[in-house]
């Protein structure tokens, strides 16, 4: 009974949808107020009953109703309830749902906090959100239910996956999903704008804020499911290239790049097709995502189970949502002037430089994921893009992009001088380049590891990263300077310009982690016989064989392993070879004692056969790896605290006060970036 | 205006790729080899390279080819089942190492374990090529005569291993 009341929930939530998507908008066109005012309520309505079916699932998980042809196939008896519940979006029905809900989410977020746009704009954005609610509401509908009965019911379920057996992706899914669905709001506020033929500043404006908690979700959510693939999968890499992982990255690449878009288009009017046209972009990235994961177009780690229906289906709607898109881009584009003007040597510029490089970034990424699929369908063969092509091509790409990192925030809107800005960065440049060059020279003892090494490579790296914290040096400095106590002074700057060299020092702390993690990474493959040890980066590893235990579906081999350094024990760490009860699918699950400079990382091969308890066993000491996941911590850190700057709260207010028109911004408020 | 047109005409491109990208299914297409004998081949061992192997010396046995490489992802998806069943001993696996440098393969191979009978080093892809390799991995069932039976585009799952591959070699085998 209850997953039919999910189902109707459903169907009524599309009823619903379909409300939103036509009459706010026909309202905004006609200027119908009644028409307009509907949108709110009726958003508020669609999420409570898409939320209402997603309760219904759950329930059908937490029961265990394998009636539920669903949650036969997901789930298991044997399975802790916690992975039941996660168990939801383990597959591509319930996440499909996942993804319905949390659009009706922000769905209502939008409704919630606007009270302050003009009417016109709520209902469109609304409107806009509402057509793409009904395109997953139809598409679940039609080819993915979450709710067939499968009768008679089966006596227990197939289980969940046991790689998704794990607390990280409990969280990873909703978190990605909330940043993929994140960027339909930027979106909408762009279609909206368009509709309106109103293509100021003062959309980019209202969409800012929104963008970048997308951008905080997609940048916590990627992070996950890397950290996730660094402990899972037990090869102690932290990421593939695999179609999936591109998937979410081309759109965080485009949203990164609107983010910086849209603060010039917000100050300085520029760019404003352009940045429109990432907004589409970016959103269309994400749609495109959720084709090639579940039409089965391209094979991954990850992919779900492939059903060529459900393929044509989301490629109708990606052609219809991106096409009408477009078009309308096409149509109302033209009339848009161009903003402001500026010089070769601006702030606008290096923004500019910032956008180009992170779209061919991108665009580099989409041709090496699709590469395979194109040479196919022109018949020229088979082939696979691998690492080595990413490598090769985005990171040389993000070099120059980098470097203008440190450029971008000292440079003046408009207009500068060359010679100025050479003069303010050539200390921090100097200072870097000697630091970089120096560093690996001690690293190794500093390490502890058998051998110093440099490498051009780990120099450049370090170059990068160093630059951009001696650069972020120079404008705090500059940004400080002035009368007044410290208190005062260091309240001077924005919170949003904070937030901006927070995570751009995100970056340089991920850039120190890639590079002296691939650099001076140790990695051992042994056979180990009970009470061998191995050295490995100056520690002691002593094997003392492998146990039975027993797990609550699984049972594991269990290794234990001592570390020691100079006599001393640092760690006791126990990797596990799991075999589950029902799908029989091992699993390795990788010991990891984390630390500020290293990991030490243990997982268990293969038993030796033939022998007393030996085993093959992996031993790698991973040293700054957790730097890569803290960068992207500073990086949505900084998200953060550039959405609760105040100007975003005042202005609610002050708009409100104003009418519906926005009022001129004092002149450093509005450039909370802005060098003095 | 030609400008603003611009990433419309793209997309629209690019759909029609994707929509030809559907009609086919990437995991089992029926693979116009399938069916007839394995072509021939001489390439040198990962292990050494002064070794070669040829189908031939598999005449009379049924065998899995399997495709994989240093640098797939999915390859490592799949490899504990490879390990699982060369435990098994039910059918020897043949593992081809397509486009990959033999001492990153060799690496592979020490850190995962080895699940190969045989391995053989297809440095510049020109066996895949013969065998119209679509992506890595792969896995042939080849019969005792030689002949190609069956061919997996993509990773070996639990399901299909039970469900296709297994049934298969057996039946085979019994032949």
């Amino acid at each position: 009974m209850i997953p039919e009341l999910g189902h109707f929930s459903l169907i009524v939530a599309l009823c619903l949808a379909i409300i939103l998507g036509v009459l706010p908008i026909l309202g905004a066109a006609r200027n119908n107020p009644v028409f307009m005012g509907v949108a709110r309520p009726v958003a508020f309505g669609q999420m409570l009953f898409i939320g209402l079916s997603l309760a219904a699932l759950a329930q059908a998980f937490l029961a265990n109703d394998f009636s539920v042809l669903y949650v036969a196939q997901h789930s298991n008896s044997q399975l802790p309830a916690v992975y039941r519940f996660s168990a939801i979006w383990g597959g591509h029905e319930g996440s499909l749902l996942l993804w319905a809900f949390l659009l009706s989410v922000w769905t209502s977020a939008v409704a919630l906090y606007s009270r302050h746009l003009p009417d016109e704009m709520v209902a469109r954005v609304l409107g806009v959100m509402g057509l793409i609610s009904v395109g997953f509401l139809l598409f679940m509908l039609f080819t993915s239910s979450p709710f067939e009965r499968l009768l008679p019911a089966a006596a227990d379920g197939r289980d969940l996956n046991p790689l998704l057996q794990d607390p990280g992706l409990v969280i990873h899914p909703p978190m990605l999903y909330m940043g993929y669905v994140g960027f339909s709001v930027a979106y909408a506020f762009a279609i909206a704008a368009l509709l309106g033929g109103k293509l100021d500043a003062t959309w980019a404006r209202w969409s800012r804020p929104w963008t970048t908690v997308a951008w905080v979700f997609m940048t916590l959510g990627i992070a996950l499911g890397s950290g996730w693939a660094y402990y899972e999968l037990g090869w102690g890499g932290w990421w593939f290239w695999d179609p999936v992982e591109n998937a979410s990255f081309m759109p965080w690449l485009l949203g990164t790049a609107l983010i910086h878009s849209l603060a010039v288009t917000e100050k300085r009017g520029a760019f404003k097709s352009w940045t429109v046209l990432l907004a589409i972009a970016a959103f269309s990235l994400s749609l495109l995502g959720t084709f090639l994961v579940r039409s089965g177009v391209l094979t991954s780690v990850h992919s779900f189970a492939a059903d060529p229906k459900r393929g044509i289906f989301i490629l109708s709607f990606l052609v219809v949502v991106v096409g009408a898109s477009l078009l309308l881009f096409a149509w109302r584009a033209p009339k848009v002037g161009l903003g402001g003007k500026f010089d070769i040597v601006s702030r606008e510029s290096l923004l500019l430089a910032n956008n180009v490089l992170l779209s061919v970034g991108s665009a580099s990424i989409f041709i090496g994921t699709l590469y395979p699929l194109f040479m196919d369908a022109l018949g020229y063969g088979k082939l696979s893009v691998g690492a080595p092509y990413f490598e090769a091509v985005f990171v040389p790409l993000m070099m120059p992009m980098v470097f203008l990192m440190g450029l971008g925030p000292l440079a003046r809107w408009k207009k500068m001088a060359m010679p100025d800005l050479v003069k303010q960065v050539r200390w921090a440049f100097g200072s870097a380049l000697v630091m970089a060059l120096l560093l690996p020279l001690v690293m190794g003892r500093f390490l502890t590891l058998e051998s110093s090494k440099w490498s051009i490579m780990i120099v450049l790296g370090l170059l990068m990263a160093f630059w951009i914290i001696a650069s972020l040096v120079v404008s705090l400095k500059q940004r400080w300077a002035g009368d007044g106590d410290l208190i005062s002074r260091l309240r001077k700057p924005s919170l949003s310009y904070y937030g901006m060299q927070l995570a751009h020092l995100g970056v340089a702390i991920f850039i120190i982690g890639v590079t002296l993690v691939k650099g001076y990474e140790t990695e051992r493959d042994v056979r180990m016989n009970v009470g061998d040890t191995v050295h490995a980066g100056g520690y002691e590893f002593l094997f003392n064989g492998v146990t039975e235990s027993e797990g609550p579906n699984y049972v594991a081999g269990v290794g234990h392993v001592r570390v020691s350094q100079d006599g001393k024990l640092v760690a006791e760490l126990t990797p596990e070879k799991r075999q589950y009860n029902v799908s029989g699918m091992p699993l390795t699950e990788a010991s990891i004692q984390t630390g500020f400079f290293r990991d030490l990382y243990v997982s268990l091969g293969e038993p030796i056969p033939e022998s007393e308890g030996a085993w093959a066993v992996r031993v790698y000491i991973k040293p700054f790896i957790d730097w890569i996941w803290a960068g992207t911590l500073f990086m949505a850190l900084g998200g953060i605290l550039a959405v609760s700057d105040r100007r975003y709260r005042i202005h609610q207010k002050a708009v409100k006060k104003a009418g519906q028109t926005l009022p001129p911004l004092p002149a450093n408020a509005q450039l909370g970036e802005q060098a003095s | 205006m030609m400008r603003f047109i611009l990433p419309l005409v793209i997309f629209l491109v690019l759909s029609v790729f994707l929509y030809m990208g559907l009609g086919r299914d990437t995991r089992e297409v029926p693979s116009p080899l399938v069916g007839k004998p394995a072509p021939a081949f001489m390439l040198p061992m990962l292990h050494d390279a002064e070794k070669k192997f040829s189908p031939q010396d598999m005449q009379g046995q049924v065998w899995l080819l399997n495709v994989w490489a240093s640098w797939c992802g999915a390859c490592k998806d799949e490899h504990p089942l490879l390990m699982q069943l060369s435990r098994q001993n039910i059918v020897p696996i043949v593992g081809l190492d397509y486009k990959d440098k033999i001492e990153d393969g060799i690496a592979t191979l020490q850190k995962a374990g080895d699940p190969y009978t045989f391995t053989i080093a297809d440095a510049d892809g020109k066996v895949g090529f013969d065998y119209g390799v679509y992506g890595v991995p792969e896995t042939y069932v080849i019969d005792k005569q030689g002949v190609i039976r069956f061919k997996l585009i993509g990773a070996v799952t639990q399901q299909n291993l039970k469900e296709v591959i297994l049934p298969l070699v057996k039946e085979l085998q019994a032949k």
